[in-house]
């Protein structure tokens, strides 16, 4: 089997890694408020919202797919407000395919942020709070840096989960080479033609190793701050 | 510096509603645990929300139910030093100390980062993380972090109390240090009379939410009706002294109290100098007669003022000497047996070895309260 790419199969690499990067660094600022509010804040509706947030987890991922397409396709209710006012099309775009890998690796962001959150102790919050920092400086210098191991863990999990995503995917983008066809639904395109075979392997095998490579990073760097931050 | 407290609170299983006024140097906040020591400084914090009433520091409200003024703790400039450090376990030594200066700016008006740093001795921890501190040391940087915010008064609840003994002895000398040098008033939450007696000038004693006294330490410490309420063991009396000489042969000291001349170990004070010394009820005897061919030293005519004696084996009696109390327990079989009685003379009997270092208080050498000269 040679190992050399052909351009389709390369394109499909370096779109799966610009998609899967931009879902988790346009989630990461709205996965830790949302995990925050979660963790710190008692409100009316909490519970929805939890629901709201881990819904992709349980759903059928042609269904959250399908919710996708109605709300931000072209004639969907937030689509066409996006596209007149920012400028923002997502059906049938790379963008389409990160929106849909950001949603359904949500949950696994805020779950891990929310539950390093919860583990920080409170009472090195109120004492910042003596020495006169206000809540936001509290948060920033305090509560987000002793929850940094959890929100890289979060974040290695949601780029994993984004490269994976296959259902909503296929379903609110399709499958287009070059546009919208990632590792995962390359891989499916390639196991549907005759000879397609050994593509599919390569594009497997680069998987694997994305996969395993952002593991072993997100390790290595968790090991790193908690050892900065081990709890006294 | 005045600190004016007037507050309630009311929770399912706790009342509170403590009103009480203090002035400049160390107010001691006593009483056993569940008495509402802690959630009253938390209050000043802003930790704890009073139900209503009113928290001044120097006229300025920052707690004022019927003005709606509730200040975040960030904005009530009042170091607070926690029982267990809570340091930032993610910053160094250093950048704990500055933490609050990265809020409130870099005036430093009780001192300089230099100052404080020598002042605590902690100077060789400044690159270190909390978690490579030993708990004296992680204390010491807690009072120097909760300093150099630039408070208008400081808290500190109990932060001797998770300190082995000799951790404790050596953190005193620099909270007496912080005391006599710094004009920061301090408000210390503690249920031990030996470290209220050696750091405070002021003492409120607090007992299931409400104020049973508020005065100087000599005075309240005399009151033995107090002392059920502050756990008996280590309630006495305290006096105040001056040094007379020093008995450089057999390394005693020579005090006169109001209540005579009193011999204790050794000590560095310079002869005039004054100080408080404190006498546990327990290492106190009482004889009908002046005893003689005794080892004691310290033989103390006086006058039984008041017996307590609640059918427990073991009682406690006030006995005048001179001007001031000595307070004395013994067993109900020795009150029996000796017939004693308020208005009966006796001899309070206190051994030398029985007063330690940990008896005395030193008076500050310049804030605290203004007294007059004996």
């Amino acid at each position: 089997m040679a190992f050399s790419f052909s351009p389709q199969e390369l394109v499909a690499i370096g779109l799966s890694l610009k998609v899967a990067l931009w879902a988790v660094v346009a989630s990461t600022p709205v996965g830790v408020l949302v995990a925050l509010l979660l963790a710190r804040c008692e409100f009316w509706g909490k519970s929805l919202v939890n629901g709201l947030v881990h819904l992709p987890l349980i759903l059928p991922p042609v269904v959250t797919g399908y919710v996708l397409l109605l709300l931000f396709g072209r004639r969907g209710p937030l689509g066409e407000l996006l596209e007149s006012g920012l400028g923002i099309v997502f059906a049938f775009r790379w963008t389409g395919a990160a929106l849909a890998a950001a949603v359904m690796g949500f949950p696994f962001l805020v779950r891990a942020v929310r539950l390093s959150i919860e583990a920080v102790d409170r009472r090195l919050e109120s004492a910042a709070g003596t020495l006169g920092a206000r809540p936001v400086w509290v948060f920033l210098t305090v509560t987000l840096p002793l929850s940094l191991p959890g929100l890289l863990a979060g974040m290695t999990l949601m780029f994993g989960k984004a490269l994976g995503e296959f259902g909503a995917t296929i379903t609110f983008v399709s499958n287009i080479p070059g546009e919208t066809q990632t590792l995962p639904t390359a891989i499916y395109a390639f196991t549907q033609v005759p000879g397609g075979d050994e593509a599919a392997l390569r594009l497997v095998l680069v998987s694997v190793a994305i996969s395993l490579a952002a593991l072993m990073l997100s390790e290595l760097f968790a090991r790193h701050v908690a050892r900065r931050v081990m709890v006294s | 510096m005045t600190l004016e407290v007037d507050v309630a609170l009311s929770r399912p299983s706790f009342e509170l509603a403590a009103s009480f006024r203090t002035g400049p140097g160390v107010t001691a906040l006593f009483g056993r645990s569940g008495s509402g020591k802690t959630t009253l400084v938390n209050m000043v914090a802003g930790l704890v929300r009073p139900d209503r009433g009113r928290i001044l520091v120097d006229g300025r409200a920052l707690f004022d139910s019927a003005a709606r003024i509730d200040l975040p703790s960030h904005r009530r400039r009042v170091g607070y030093v926690f029982q267990e450090s809570r340091l930032f376990p993610h910053l160094t030594v250093r950048q704990n100390l500055l933490y609050g200066s990265w809020f409130r700016g870099q005036s430093f008006r009780l001192g300089s980062i230099d100052q404080i740093v020598e002042l605590l001795g902690i100077g060789d921890l400044l690159m270190r993380r909390p978690a490579s501190l030993s708990g004296g040391e992680k204390q010491r940087v807690s009072i120097g972090r909760a300093v150099l915010s630039d408070p208008a008064m400081l808290l500190m609840d109990e932060p001797l109390a998770s300190l082995d003994e000799a951790r404790k002895g050596e953190i005193l000398p620099y909270l007496e240090r912080l005391r006599d040098e710094l004009d920061l008033p301090i408000l210390y939450v503690s249920h031990s009379v030996p470290e209220v007696v050696r750091l405070a000038t002021t003492m409120i004693v607090l007992s299931a939410g409400k104020v049973l006294a508020n005065g100087p330490v000599e005075e309240v410490m005399g009151r033995p009706e107090l002392f059920p309420a502050a756990g008996r063991y280590e309630a006495g009396s305290v006096l105040d002294a001056r040094v007379v000489a020093h008995d450089a042969e057999f390394g005693l000291t020579e005090l006169e109290t109001a209540g005579g001349v009193l011999r204790v170990p050794r000590l560095d004070n310079a002869v005039g100098s004054r100080l408080r010394v404190l006498i546990r009820a327990r290492d106190v005897m009482i004889a009908t007669e002046r005893p003689h061919q005794i080892s004691a030293l310290n033989i103390l005519a006086g006058r039984i003022v008041a017996l307590q004696d609640d059918g427990r084996p073991i009682g406690e009696a006030t006995i005048a000497v001179g001007e001031g109390a000595i307070r004395a327990r013994i067993t109900r079989r020795s009150m029996s047996q000796l017939g004693l009685a308020p208005g009966r003379e006796v001899f309070a009997v206190v051994k030398t070895v029985a007063i330690d270092h940990k008896s005395f208080g030193q008076y500050p050498e310049r804030s605290g309260r203004e007294r007059e000269e004996i």
